[in-house]
Formats: structure tokens, C-alpha cells, sequence
């Protein structure tokens, strides 16, 4: 029996594959306002059932069942299931109004590219990826999801195929998403093996009767088996949510379309990973190591990337820097076991990291393509409307309140101040410094683009205009959240219970639940109240005023000071710039080493063992023996009759003397 | 002395053919050049009636006449249905080639339906003198089918070939065959196995006759080292007779190794099975091999044939119900894959032009993308890729073999299939990778451009029945 709530959960993905198979395969007849109607028809509808969900998962309702059955091997049931409660229906409300607004964008940001049927079937078809992913009820469809998402987003990086730094970052971000998967499907595989089932619910249920099992990887060395299956699945998380090694594929990923960064690489693939952790937190919260390199890995993403966004010159890269610092601290809070912190940062992240990208897209547009901001300047006179949205972003991003990036970002550095495990007192460290730098790059990117004096040529600034009202209008709607949603939903989500059995946290690791305790004890004011309050103590807000400061000081009031900076401090620009040499490192170190090892196993292995000795030597000697004995076939009658003599005696002696 | 009336109903169909054969033998005097269609459609309408007979008489029931001269049961008839079908689409596809050639005269059709009722006799044969005369009226059609080009030198020295090796492995047949009647005394076949029951396989003459009577049936399916016959006359004779040849006789072959060797003496299998390894091992080997260097199609195939032949004995040696039952299925899995094969050679050949060698075949897909595919198909299925029906015959056989424990003959009769897919595949290289040497049009009638699609088409198509085919022929095997 198939209830109404079922029927809408199956309508919910469905409504954007369907658009998305239409706009992909008959694109070209239907017509570019047919293909846009058809799609954003399609997410628009995805998002009010998105909704309805979310309100009926607040007042309730739950879903854990398989849909369908694909396919059975040895028993083993290949299910597709979905697992609708508080977290996931959350992420599909965030991640269908996101891919709504940018729908909407994509028509104005878009308008003359040929591909522009293309576009708008990949973004549906990532709108339903990206749903399956989160309402999975096991891992095989979450893999399905992962790996899906992962296409759409390797064929948007290189959506201009014509332009080789395209398919250069395409490819990157394909090869170093396969070092994250690798370690994911890994993870996955040893949860099939020890637990037997793919399960979420039955996997859970039975973690913690895992706890004292280890497994000995290499000779000698015993490990927690949580521990394993946890960074295993934690690497993946690497892979996908770009951190620290593996991020070197985010930057280049702004090769893509604007709204593609928006969407796909800042408000919700590179999420997933977070996504995933929190969904496997009665995995993660059993072992503590995983939760430390969980934290340490946070913490340097949020601190080392931020520090890079510092020097970046190209608007979409200081945006693309500072979303991976931003993911940097979900992942902290993850490590800190607050993962309610991490998803509603993600959460706020997602609305003021795409409104940041649609508004950079917007002044890309007015620019005429050109990204640098060097060569920007003052354009608040012209696009009132892109200023205006750009500093609700900047602000949202930079943690001053009442913008929503305060709320989330706040919490999760309490969360970090009040976690006792090892890792903790490094990442307060890196955490707290961040909030500087984020509000120092932040409004570093503001006053380049928007204030001071022109500094681009002529004939663009004769050009520049506002935008379009499908640009202006996402920018606006997105702004709404980015300002209001903190402030409305932080007590519910990080401090009450919002997400139920969602999430699972230990006794023993709750350090929301101190936190809250703490600011509800010492003032008179109401939870929401003491928080701000706190944060004006000795509080990281100072330090986020004084980043913005700074950013005015060196950026409008004394613009020659950088230059001077620069001078100076030229070894640390130099890191900088060269984003610690990652890069270069996998460059020399794996691609080159690589097409090395390669070279030389295809010449002396493949060439020369396999192909010379194996293939063509038995194919040789095949060839000869035939040409040899196809001479026996003489053509002469008594040659033949001799050889059916000879057979016929051969046989008779054979036997005879045996059977004798 | 009573005389007793056999009871005919069984033997309708060989009646009815030997009667139409005789009618079109008159008839076609009378007919002038113009209008020797007339023989044409005759004898095609024979096999249509003789189907007709053989599905309206087919019951379960097997049922002996003539003194139990003559049997009928699933097995014969499932044969003769596939002998019919197999003729009829012979004649179709030669139709025009014989036309080009001044071969297209009622003796041909007349003589193809002799050949049909020895064919008939043979796998209906429960009596060792049924079995030869059905054997020997077969056997001569084909010598004077392949003698039929008289002026072409090849032919008429491949028929000579032929009938001198023919006549000595049928006296080699009927020297086993006395042997066989001297130990136990009858030329009935199933009086024949009650005698070897009780004597048991250490009798030295039955042993004796059974290497002569194997050695006579692995001359006419052409088993190393009595294959020498197969190439000089597939490649000697015209091509629809090398079609005629490659075909139904085949079926007919396999009919009486299982008479004999199952029906008869299968309680010395202990000692045939070691026979037909060494030849069934020689055939793969050898015919694989010695195709591989072979530039004529014809003489390839030729050679091909000789390595299925190989892999049918190999199903026969497992003895093992299962075993007869794959080995019967690749006998008629060969057989319309062979159908294929040559027909696809009959329409490329056009008036004046023999498309037999390789070459020929280069860029076949530029001229006619359509043959080229039909072509793939049929060179995917002998060399025994999935999804073709080639594949599930060798994977029946070899299934069979392991299953009596024989792996290391499977692993070389795997072994040389996969040498022999070489040469399947370089026709498809050749085909679709390699310029044509010539830019002529294949021209061919409708009514064969239909029934060879249809032919090599079936080899994929007929997946979804195939589990009721593998079961009937176990019906068959289980109805001996």
C-alpha cells in the first residue's frame, strides 16, 4: 500500500529526471523557453514537495523503506530505499530552492551559449542526483548518488569542452574524485563485509556490538574496525567535499559556468561529504581516532585555504578559496561531534555561498568575462542591486550579526572550544583565526569589486549595467535566507531537537549540548540573546570587525600599502600564491610519476613480455605450425587414403592390445 | 509362409519424396530451359509436403516397421525437419548461382532429393542394412553432385578424390559392420546391444569391428585423419553443392554415430570414448590450426568444419544423456551456421566471379553494410562469441565434458576455439576495416536477400526459445 507521503516521495527526484531526460534528448526540438519552462517546472516542483515533506517530517512523519528492487546477486538484495527524517528532508529543501534559484539565473547567465539546452538538462539531472543521494536509505544508493553528482559535475567543469583549461581542471577533478572514491567505495566494501548488509538503519543497529572487532590491514598492526571503516569513508568525504590534500580540484572547477559553481561546487555536491559524515555519525561517534583526523583535517582546510584567498585576483577563485575554508569548519564541527553545527552551517553556507557566486556571475556578466579584480572597481554605482545582495553575502560570510554565517559559524567555534578531544585545542586555534582572515578576504573581494575607482578600460565601463531581473531576482530571494534563517533557526536546530535520531552523539562527546548549558546559566536573556552576547565578550566577532577594518584600511583608505606588502613579505606571498605547492606536488610527484611508471611498464612489461613474448609468440608459432602442416593436405588421392590407413592401423593397435 | 503387410504410415514421408524425385526426373524432360523453374518449384514444394507429413505424423510414440527395419521417434523426425528445412533453403540460396552458371537443371533438384531420402533412411535406420543403404544412396547423390560441373576440372577431380576415399571408408564401414554381425549374430540394431550386453567389452572382434565402424563414420563426417576428402572437395566442388555437402548430410552423420555407437553399442563405450577423444582432439586441433593458413573461404570453412566436427564428437565422447543431447544441438547449431556461411559466399559470387577467396571479402561493409553484418553474426557464432547460439552450443558441449570430469579436455577443446576465433575474426577485419578492391554492387534475389537475413539473424533472435530447443533435443536423446 502505497501511501500519499510515498507517492510524493517518489515524485520528488522523479520531477527532475524527467525534465532532465526531456531537456537532454529533445533539447534540440523543444527549444531553448521549452527547455527552461520544462526544468525549472520541474525543480519548482521538486522544492514545494521538498517542503511539504520537511513540514510533514517536523510534525512526524519518518520513512525508512526500500522503493524498488534492481537487481539480487547471491541473495543479496540491490535496493533502491529512501530514509526520509529531519536531516534529509532538510537537505532536500536546501538543495532544491538552491537549484531553483540558480535555474532561474542560468536563463539570463546563459542566454547566448549554444549549449544552453545542454546546461539546463545537466543541472536537472544533478538536482535528482543530489536527491537520491540524500534520501538513500543504504550505501549502494548513496554510492549511486555520490558517483552521479560526480559526473554531472565533471561534465559541467569541462561544459565548454573547446577550452582546454577546462578539460584540464574536468579532468583533475575526475582524477583526485577518484582517489576520494576509491577510500568511500573501500569503506563501504568493509561495512558490507563485517556487517553484511548496506543497510543505514540495520548497519547502525548493530555499530556498536563492533566496537572491540579489529583487522589487521598490514601484518603485525591491529586496527579498529570502526576506526577503518570510519576514514575510509572519511576520505571519500575528502574527495568530494575538497579538503585538505585533496582539494586541488575545487579552484580549477571554476572553470565551469557560474551557476555551476553556485550550485554544484559551493552550495551542494561539495556538501555531500558533510552530508555523509552526519548521516554515519552512530559510525563516526564509536571511534575517537577518526573523529581526530576528521578535526585536524577541518581545521587545516578552514585555516590554510583561507589564507590563500588572501592573494587570489580572479573574483570566482577568492569566492572558490573561501567556500573551501568554509567547508573546512563544517568538517570541524563534524570532527567536535557537532553535527547539527555542521549542517546548519551548511545550511546557511549553501544560500550566502551561492548568493556570492550568482553576484561575482552577476559582475562577470556586466564585466564583459573579464575576472579580474584588479581590473574592477566601483561598480556599486551601476549594479545597486548585485552591491546590495553582495554584502548581505559578505557580511552572512564574514560572521556579523544578525546575518546568518554569524549564527552558524559562532556555534561551531563554541562547539570546538567546549570538545575535549586532543585535536580540539589546534582547531579553536585555526578556527578563531579564521574568522579574521574570512572577513578580511571577504571584504578585501567587496571593496576591489565594488568601491574606489574604476580601473577597468573604457569601453567596458562605458558597458556596465545592472543585470538582468532573472539574475537580479535569485540574487535577491537568496538574500532573504543568507540574512534571516540564522537568527530563526539556530535554537531549534543546533541547541534543541531538531534533528531527532537523525543524528547520533555520545554522552560523553556532546558539546552543544555545554555549550547551550553554559549561556543558558549565566545571563538573564534568552539563549538566542546570550549567544550574541557572548560573542561581543571576549568574543571572534572583534576579530571579524577587525578583518573588514583592515580590509577598508589597506583596500580603500591606503591602497598602496599591498604593493608594499607584497614587497616585504614576498617569500609568504610567494606560498600564497602558489597555494603551498599542491599543485606542483601532484603535478611532479603523481601525474609525472605516474606517466613514468606507465612508460616504463608498457614498454618493458606490456611491449615487450606480454605483447612480445605472450601474444605474438603464441600467435607466431601458431601461424608457423599452421604453414607447416598445411602441407601435409598434398592434393595426391593415395597421400589421403595412405593417412586413413594409417589412422585405422593406429587405432587398431592402440586397442587391440589393451582390450586383449 | 504368411505375408504379412508392413505397416507404411511410418515411412510416408521417404515414400512421398522417392515419388516426387521420380515424378520431377520425368517431368523435367518435358520441360524446355525456359521453364525449368517449374523442377525448381517442384522440388522445393517436396520438402514443404514432406514437412507437412513428418509434423502431422509426430508423435511421442516411437514406432518400428519393416521388421524393425525402420524406426520413427522424436529423433528422426526433429532430423528430418531440420534435413528439410536445411535443402529447402539450399535450393533457394543456389537458385540463381546455378542459373549463372548453366548448373540450374532438374537433375540437380532431382538428385538433391535422392540424396534427401538417403539422408531420411540414415536417421531413421534401426538395422545395419537401412543404415548402409540410406548411407550409400546419399553418398552417391554427392559424388554425382560434385562431378556435376563436368568441365571444371576442379570438380570432376574432387569427385573422383571423393569417390575413391568414399568407396574405401565404406568398405571399411561394412568390413566393421560384418564384424559386428559375425560376433552377435543379427543386423538389428537393438538385438545388436543385447549381445554386446551380455558379452561384455573384452571381446576381441566386437572391439575389431568397432574401430572400423568408427573409422567409416568419422570418414563421412571428416574427423582427422580421415578429413583429407573435406577441403579438396569443399573447395573443388561448385559452391551450392559445397552448400549441399556442409549441410544436412552432417545431420545425417551425426544420426547414425548415434545409432550405432549409443543405440547399438553402448556398453562399449569405455572403449569408443577413447577413440573419439584422440579423434575429436586431432579434429579441433588440426582443423583449426591448417585454417588459419588458408586464403580460400571456402577451403577455410573447409577446415572449420572439420574443428565443429571435433567439438559434435566431443559432446558424443562425455556418454552421458546430456552429453548426446549438447552434441546434438551443435550439430544443428552447425549446420544452419554453415547454411549461413556458404550462402553468404553464393551471393557475393556473381556471373563470371567466384567470391571465394578472402580477399573478396575486404571492405564489405562500404559496399554493403547490411551482408557485412549478416556476415559478423554468422563469424561471431562459429567462433562461439555471446550472444550468438554458437556460443551456447560449444558452452553445452564443454559443460558436458566437465561435468564427466574430462576438464583438461575442455580446457584444450577452449583452447583451440580460441585459436580458431582468429580467423572468424580476421573476416570480420577484413570486412569492416580494409578498402575494397572492387566497387560491384551485391546483387542478389529477394526472396534470398530475405531467407539469409533470416538465417543469420536467427543465430541471435532465437535466445528467448532456446531452452525449448536444448529441451527438445534432450527429448530426442531421451526418446533413443
Amino acid at each position: 500500500m502505497i501511501t500519499n507521503m510515498q507517492m510524493v516521495y517518489i515524485a520528488t527526484p522523479l520531477s527532475c529526471l524527467i525534465p532532465a531526460i526531456v531537456a537532454g534528448l529533445f533539447g534540440w526540438k523543444i527549444g531553448r523557453a521549452m527547455t527552461h519552462t520544462i526544468t525549472i517546472a520541474g525543480v519548482a516542483l521538486a522544492s514545494l514537495l521538498s517542503l511539504i515533506i520537511l513540514n510533514d517530517v517536523y510534525s512526524g512523519g519518518f520513512f525508512n523503506g526500500v522503493v524498488y528492487v534492481w537487481g539480487s546477486s547471491g541473495g543479496f538484495p540491490f535496493e533502491i530505499g529512501f530514509l526520509i527524517d529531519k536531516l534529509s528532508a532538510m537537505m532536500m529543501v536546501v538543495v532544491t530552492l538552491v537549484s531553483l534559484m540558480v535555474h532561474i539565473y542560468t536563463i539570463g547567465y546563459m542566454h547566448d551559449d549554444p549549449g544552453y539546452q545542454r546546461f539546463f538538462s545537466y543541472i536537472s539531472l544533478f538536482t535528482f542526483a543530489m536527491l537520491m543521494l540524500v534520501m538513500s536509505n543504504n550505501f549502494l544508493q548513496l554510492f549511486f548518488g555520490w558517483e552521479a553528482v560526480g559526473l554531472v559535475s565533471y561534465l559541467l567543469i569541462g561544459f565548454w569542452y573547446d577550452r582546454e583549461t577546462a578539460i584540464f581542471a574536468n579532468l583533475k577533478a575526475f582524477l583526485v574524485n577518484r582517489v576520494g572514491d576509491l577510500g568511500f567505495l573501500l569503506g563501504i566494501a568493509a561495512v558490507f563485509m563485517y556487517f553484511g548488509t548496506l543497510d543505514y538503519s540495520a548497519v547502525f543497529a548493530t555499530a556498536a556490538s563492533k566496537q572491540n572487532i579489529t583487522m589487521e590491514i598490514i601484518p603485525g598492526q591491529e586496527w579498529a574496525l570502526l576506526t577503518v571503516i570510519c576514514i575510509l569513508l572519511f576520505i571519500g568525504a575528502m574527495g568530494k567535499s575538497a579538503q585538505v590534500p585533496l582539494h586541488v580540484w575545487l579552484p580549477d572547477s571554476m572553470e565551469g559556468p557560474t551557476p555551476i559553481s553556485a550550485l554544484i561546487h559551493a552550495a551542494t555536491m561539495v556538501t555531500a561529504g558533510i552530508f555523509m559524515v552526519a548521516r554515519m555519525s552512530p559510525l563516526f561517534e564509536l571511534s575517537e581516532t577518526a573523529l581526530n583526523v576528521v578535526m585536524v583535517i577541518g581545521s587545516l582546510t578552514a585555516l590554510l585555504m583561507a589564507l590563500v584567498a588572501i592573494v587570489q585576483n580572479d573574483i570566482k577563485r577568492v569566492v572558490a578559496y573561501s567556500t573551501l575554508s568554509q567547508l573546512g569548519y563544517m568538517t570541524v564541527a563534524l570532527g567536535a561531534s557537532a553535527y547539527s553545527a555542521a549542517i546548519f552551517h551548511l545550511g546557511t553556507h549553501a544560500f550566502f555561498k551561492a548568493l556570492l557566486f550568482l553576484a561575482a556571475g552577476s559582475v562577470i556578466i556586466a564585466m564583459h568575462h573579464e575576472q579580474d579584480m584588479r581590473k574592477m572597481g566601483g561598480l556599486k554605482n551601476w549594479m545597486p542591486w548585485t552591491y546590495i545582495t553582495a554584502v548581505v553575502g559578505s557580511l552572512a560570510l564574514a560572521g556579523i550579526p544578525p546575518f546568518s554565517g554569524f549564527f552558524s559559524k559562532d556555534a561551531i567555534i563554541e562547539a570546538v572550544h567546549a570538545s575535549q578531544l586532543p585535536a580540539a585545542g589546534f582547531a579553536y586555534i585555526a578556527v578563531t583565526a579564521g574568522v579574521f582572515i574570512t572577513a578580511f578576504y571577504a571584504f578585501r573581494l567587496l571593496f576591489m569589486t565594488f568601491h574606489g575607482k574604476p580601473r577597468m578600460d573604457e569601453h567596458t565601463l562605458r558597458h556596465v549595467k545592472e543585470s538582468p531581473m532573472t539574475v537580479t531576482l535569485p540574487l535577491m530571494l537568496l538574500a532573504i535566507p543568507s540574512l534571516g534563517i540564522g537568527a530563526i533557526y539556530m535554537e531549534p536546530m543546533i541547541f534543541g531537537d531538531f534533528f531527532g535520531n537523525s543524528i547520533f552523539v555520545l554522552p560523553e562527546h556532546n558539546v552543544l549540548e555545554l555549550v547551550g548549558q553554559s549561556f543558558e546559566g549565566k545571563t538573564g536573556l534568552s539563549l538566542l540573546g546570550s549567544f550574541i552576547y557572548h560573542a561581543l565578550h571576549p568574543g571572534p566577532l572583534w576579530l571579524a570587525v577587525a578583518g573588514i577594518v583592515l580590509a577598508w584600511f589597506l583596500y580603500i583608505e591606503r591602497p598602496e600599502i599591498p604593493a608594499l606588502i607584497k614587497q616585504r613579505l614576498e617569500w609568504i606571498y610567494n606560498i600564497l600564491d602558489k597555494k603551498y605547492g599542491f599543485d606542483e606536488f601532484n603535478q611532479f610527484v603523481f601525474a609525472q610519476g605516474a606517466r613514468k611508471v606507465g612508460n616504463q611498464l608498457w614498454q618493458k612489461g606490456e611491449v615487450k613480455v606480454i605483447d612480445g613474448f605472450f601474444v605474438n609468440g603464441s600467435a607466431r608459432v601458431v601461424s608457423l605450425v599452421s604453414k607447416v602442416i598445411r602441407h601435409v593436405q598434398s592434393g595426391y588421392v593415395y597421400h589421403y587414403a595412405f593417412a586413413m590407413i594409417i589412422g585405422l592401423f593406429l587405432l587398431l593397435t592402440f586397442f587391440l592390445p589393451v582390450k586383449q | 509362409m504368411n505375408f504379412v503387410a508392413p505397416d507404411i504410415s511410418p515411412v510416408i514421408p521417404e515414400i512421398f519424396v522417392l515419388s516426387m524425385a521420380c515424378l520431377i526426373l520425368v517431368a523435367d524432360l518435358y520441360l524446355s530451359d525456359r521453364f525449368r523453374i517449374v523442377s525448381f518449384l517442384l522440388a522445393v514444394g517436396t520438402l514443404l509436403g514432406a514437412a507437412f507429413l513428418t509434423l502431422s505424423d509426430m508423435g511421442a510414440e516411437r514406432v518400428y516397421t519393416f521388421s524393425n527395419m525402420f524406426v520413427d521417434d522424436t529423433l528422426s523426425d526433429v532430423l528430418k525437419l531440420a534435413i528439410y528445412a536445411l535443402v529447402f533453403v539450399v535450393f533457394v540460396y543456389s537458385r540463381r548461382y546455378t542459373q549463372d552458371r548453366g548448373l540450374f537443371r532438374g537433375e540437380y533438384f532431382v538428385i538433391g532429393l535422392f540424396g534427401t531420402v538417403g539422408m531420411m533412411v540414415m536417421v531413421s535406420a534401426s538395422h545395419l542394412l537401412t543404415l548402409y543403404l540410406g548411407l550409400e544412396l546419399l553418398a552417391l547423390s554427392l559424388y554425382t553432385m560434385v562431378a556435376f560441373q563436368r568441365d571444371s576440372a576442379t570438380a570432376t577431380e574432387a569427385a573422383m578424390k571423393y569417390f575413391v576415399l568414399g568407396a574405401m571408408a565404406s568398405g571399411m564401414l561394412l568390413y566393421g559392420m560384418s564384424m559386428l554381425y559375425g560376433v552377435t549374430g543379427s543386423l538389428e540394431i537393438a538385438v545388436i546391444k543385447a549381445r554386446v550386453a551380455e558379452l561384455g567389452v573384452d571381446n576381441l572382434i566386437l572391439v575389431f569391428g568397432l574401430v572400423f565402424v568408427v573409422v567409416g563414420l568419422a570418414f563421412k563426417l571428416g574427423a582427422v585423419p580421415f578429413h583429407m576428402w573435406v577441403p579438396d572437395v569443399y573447395h573443388g566442388a561448385a559452391t551450392s553443392t559445397t552448400l549441399y555437402i556442409s549441410t544436412a548430410p552432417k545431420l545425417a552423420g551425426f544420426a547414425i554415430l548415434i545409432r550405432l555407437l549409443i543405440g547399438g553399442l553402448e556398453d562399449l563405450s569405455a572403449v569408443w570414448q577413447d577413440m573419439l577423444i584422440i579423434l575429436a582432439v586431432l579434429s579441433i586441433g588440426i582443423g583449426n590450426l591448417i585454417a588459419i593458413a588458408q586464403t580460400n573461404i571456402k577451403r577455410m570453412l573447409a577446415y572449420s568444419t572439420i574443428a565443429h566436427m571435433g567439438f559434435l564428437l566431443l559432446g558424443i565422447l562425455s556418454a552421458t544423456p546430456n552429453g548426446y543431447s549438447s552434441a546434438l544441438f551443435y550439430a544443428l547449431v552447425y549446420a544452419f551456421m554453415s547454411l549461413g556461411g556458404f550462402g553468404m559466399i553464393l551471393m557475393l559470387s556473381r556471373k563470371g566471379f567466384e567470391a571465394e577467396n578472402l580477399d573478396d571479402f575486404k571492405g564489405l561493409n562500404q559496399r554493403s553494410p547490411w551482408h557485412a553484418f549478416l556476415m559478423l553474426i554468422l563469424m561471431f557464432s562459429m567462433a562461439g562469441i555471446p550472444p550468438t547460439v554458437g556460443f551456447y552450443a560449444k558452452f553445452g558441449v564443454i559443460q558436458s565434458l566437465i561435468d564427466v570430469g574430462l576438464v583438461w579436455l575442455a580446457v584444450v577443446a577452449v583452447l583451440f576455439a580460441v585459436i580458431g576465433a582468429f580467423y572468424y575474426l580476421r573476416i570480420i577485419k577484413l570486412m569492416y576495416f580494409d578498402d575494397p578492391e572492387t566497387d560491384a554492387p551485391v546483387q542478389a534475389t529477394v526472396d534470398m536477400q530475405v531467407l539469409l537475413s533470416v538465417n543469420a539473424w536467427a543465430l541471435i533472435l532465437v535466445m528467448p526459445w532456446l531452452g525449448s530447443i536444448i529441451d527438445l533435443c534432450r527429448r530426442a536423446i531421451a526418446g533413443l
